[in-house]
């Protein structure tokens, strides 16, 4: 699923990086435990969450991944979004709530994929 | 590359939400050099798991990271209370982090055993009262 797809499905907004719209994403997960997305999560691209600090973006670098949704109209702060820029990471911010959100991206084919222990 | 590349970084330990910016470098010093990215993936998060322990229980402290031509060893020191029970911190889950903790998103007692899944070797020196320093390594071959 494209990025741009996510952006319309969930009638979100671009905060950053709206370049990376044209990449194409294959999984996707939502949390707002950082620590479980460091301890879980294998090769997901999309961050869903209700969380906001910098280190959703950090953890999200760590992962590897390309975009993040703040749910529930959660804003990222200046120092979030210079962050994400300079790792060209593009942060959507949608009024949905963390199970629509995630359910909506599950009901149109991206899925969650395994989770696994390395 | 014969010679080792050593990178050291002093982490802050009165700032939360600049934690990681160490392990953030050091992705992107390690993207440089040409290494896998499925063993730089491995090293930041181990990395940055160690670095917000560093923050959330000891006051922060010291990253080292020692890049040679067959390992990449990662040393974290501080000198906050240190760890009475290494094989009970050591539990998927046990924690110490309070509930603000928790609320940034961190404190599931995951990251020591995620910091030993995903080096080759860790080690773990600690007394209470004086510091403690954690030896992770990854091997290149
Ligand atoms: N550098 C450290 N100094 C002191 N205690 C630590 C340190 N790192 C970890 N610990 C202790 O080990 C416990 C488990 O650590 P960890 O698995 O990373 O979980 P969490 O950080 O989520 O609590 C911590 O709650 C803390 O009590
Ligand atoms: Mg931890």
């Amino acid at each position: 699923m494209k990025i741009s797809t996510i952006k319309e499905l969930l009638q979100a907004e671009v905060v950053c990086c709206e370049e990376g719209l044209q990449h194409h994403v294959y999984s996707a997960c939502g949390s707002d435990m950082m620590s479980d997305v460091l301890a879980y999560v294998k090769d997901q691209a999309v961050l869903l969450t209700g969380l906001v600090n910098p280190q959703v973006i950090r953890t999200a670098e760590m992962m590897d991944m390309v975009c993040v949704v703040f749910v529930r109209s959660k804003k990222p702060s200046e120092e979030m979004i210079k962050l994400a820029e300079a790792s060209g990471m593009t942060l959507l911010t949608t009024d949905k709530r963390m199970y629509d959100a995630c359910g909506i991206l599950y009901a149109n084919g991206l899925i969650g994929k395994k989770v696994r222990h390395v | 590359m014969s010679e080792k590349l050593n990178f050291h970084f002093d982490v802050d330990g009165t700032d939360f939400t600049s934690a990681g910016q160490a392990s953030v470098q050091v992705k992107k010093n390690l993207r440089r050099l040409g290494i896998a990215p499925e063993t730089i993936r491995r090293v930041s998060i181990a990395m940055y798991e160690g670095e917000i322990n560093m923050v959330i229980h000891a006051g922060g402290g010291e990253a080292d990271v020692n890049v040679s031509e067959d390992e990449i060893e990662i040393i974290l020191t501080d000198h906050g209370p240190g760890i009475a029970d290494v094989e009970q911190a050591m539990q998927e889950g046990f924690s110490t982090a309070t509930d603000s903790i928790r609320s940034l998103g961190f404190g599931a007692g995951m990251g020591l055993p995620n910091m030993k899944r995903y080096t080759d070797d860790m080690k773990i020196e600690t007394v209470v009262g004086s510091g403690t320093t954690i030896t992770m390594r990854i091997s290149l071959m």
